[in-house]
């Protein structure tokens, strides 16, 4: 297992982030959120609407336009995210923090052979001869598992499965050799069999690599089968953190309410005990 | 566990599939799958993607093309031409995804309205306050537009609209793989609770192995078009199962584990 380094890859201090709301003012999605992130595995979890994936977006820079992100301290390495000028951002993007999205039906681009997408991302950060570009491409799409990557790399999107695709996306962003990946449900749009061949390609490269891994899901036990450390969120707050051994001593309810609501096999409940949830968790 | 409390004995119907093959194009989709579901029994269908199990559920409703000798309802008064309308009153589907299988442009009351007047059953007005009722909506969320709905909630609709006509069939296509699990625990505990109460037939398709397990007692495993086995929940639960391919699929469901290297 990884030990987080003394340094912090990435501090995140009272992060806010807030979007205008119908009736004018803002609504906050994100409500103080902090953390920080050594070179080890950190999971996000939370239902639809808890703001994991908006905290993932705020570190990329991908808010929504619209979105104001505000934070005491958002760091990485000695960047300042939130006053570093906006080609600096840029730079970092793709470059030293990358993003896998969910789906990647529709987070590659449809027109573009999947190996000149790769090549692209690579050219951004680390411009070099085309031959050269490909050489690293074939030896991307090989380290994700993929057999045959000279076919693969001439195939579109659509021509590819789902698990296929992700593993793609993250051949894409592993190219650029980052320091910080943060995945958004990188697993949620695949079969099972899928979801584990592509979670032990992740968690090989983030152990060869000695990357930060930022691993954002609704689905609790997945998590804290593959996380060292995992931060609970509920309506923009983190409400518990807590190392993912330890996630059966969980001291939150609303922790314990997401463990019990999944069927197990050979648990037979029913009816399956609900989350009750409480005002008082959202203060 | 549902035959100590079931429903008295109406008219309650089973299904049987007998060599059901589905071609698309030349490319057999579902080849030759037969199994046979009891008159208020649950039954699973498991495979990943392209293993052909929506299509077998697609071609019970009449989605896919298939002949009459391949499936059939079973028990009295059963309906015998499938896809006529008294057959598709009979059997119901719900599908998987909340958010692309409910009008954008239409109020929920629209949505339940639209397969009474289909059918020409006339107490609409009774029947769409009973149906909200049931799923535990209430009539307050009779004129919404399901963009004003969370997932859980529109996914309810979704079982509102297939349970209005009160079918003794119902077809789920992974009917909670697109909620969360705290909301998949909501809506697994309404269907339950809606079997037991009409002694509904079941037909589940899913991925998740535990699911599928939680609410059927027979399942079948599905892999390229055809099928592997049929295990006793009870059985897969205790990890007694034939085929390497369903161990699979049982160790896929646990989470992942770390090579020791």
């Amino acid at each position: 297992m990884s030990n987080p380094a003394q340094l912090p890859l990435l501090s995140v201090q009272d992060l806010r982030v807030a979007y205008p709301a119908r009736e004018g003012g803002m609504t906050e999605v994100v409500r103080g959120v902090s953390f920080t992130l050594g070179r080890e595995r950190l999971g996000i979890v939370g239902e639809s609407g808890s703001g994991k994936s908006q905290t993932g977006r705020a570190i990329v820079g991908l808010t929504a336009p619209g979105g104001v992100v505000s934070a005491a301290q958002l760091r990485f390495g000695d960047v300042d995210l939130l006053r570093c000028a906006p080609e600096q951002r840029q730079a970092l993007r793709g470059g030293r923090i990358a993003m896998v999205l969910q789906d990647p039906k529709y987070s590659l681009n449809p027109v573009m052979a999947i190996g000149a997408q790769i090549a692209e991302t690579l050219q951004a950060h680390q411009p070099c001869r085309a031959a050269q570009a490909r050489r690293q491409v074939l030896e991307a799409l090989a380290a994700v598992g993929i057999e045959d990557p000279a076919r693969v790399m001439k195939l579109y999107p659509h021509e590819v499965s789902g698990g296929m695709g992700q593993r793609a996306m993250i051949a894409m962003m592993l190219i650029a050799s980052p320091e910080l990946l943060i995945a958004d449900e990188p697993t949620s749009a695949l079969d099972v069999t899928v979801q584990l061949q592509v979670l032990g390609i992740l968690d090989r490269l983030v152990a060869e690599r000695g990357m930060g891994l930022i691993f954002i899901s609704h689905d609790l036990r997945l998590v804290s089968s593959f996380c060292d450390r995992v931060l609970v969120m509920y309506a923009g707050r983190v409400v518990e953190e807590i190392a993912a051994t330890e996630l059966h001593r969980a001291q939150h309810p609303y922790t314990q309410g997401l463990l019990n609501c999944l069927p197990q096999l050979g648990a037979s409940r029913h009816p399956l005990p609900t989350l009750d949830r409480k005002p008082e968790w959202a203060l | 566990m549902s035959s100590d409390r079931a429903a008295p004995q109406a008219q309650r119907l089973g299904l049987r599939v007998q060599d059901l093959t589905v071609t698309f194009d030349g490319f057999k989709a579902v080849d030759a799958v037969s199994f046979n579901v009891e008159p208020g029994e649950s039954f699973g269908i498991v495979g990943e993607s392209g293993s052909g199990k929506s299509t077998v559920l697609r071609a019970i409703c009449g989605l896919a093309p298939r002949t009459a000798a391949q499936v059939a309802l079973t028990g009295a008064g059963a309906p015998a031409q499938p896809a006529s309308a008294a057959w598709r009153r009979q059997v119901q589907m719900v599908f998987q995804d909340p958010y692309g299988s409910l009008h954008p442009r239409q109020t929920v009351d629209r949505i339940l309205a639209e397969p009474l007047a289909i059918h020409g059953i006339s107490d609409a007005e009774a029947r769409i306050e009973q149906a909200l009722d049931e799923v535990g909506l209430g009539s307050g969320f009779r004129f919404r537009y399901p963009h004003q709905l969370s997932g859980g909630q529109r996914q309810r609709i979704a079982v509102a609209r297939a349970l209005i006509l009160q079918p003794q069939v119902l077809l789920l296509d992974e009917p909670t793989s697109a909620l969360d699990a705290s909301v998949q625990a909501e809506v697994l505990n309404l269907l339950e609770a809606l079997r037991a109460q009409r002694g509904l037939t079941f037909v589940m398709v899913s991925h998740d192995l535990a699911v599928v397990t939680h609410l059927c007692q027979r399942l079948l495993v599905m892999q390229r078009g055809k099928a592997v086995e049929t295990v006793a929940a009870a059985d897969l639960a205790a990890h007694r199962v034939q085929a390497d391919y369903t161990r699979s699929l049982m160790q896929a469901s646990l989470g992942f584990q770390r090579a020791s290297a």
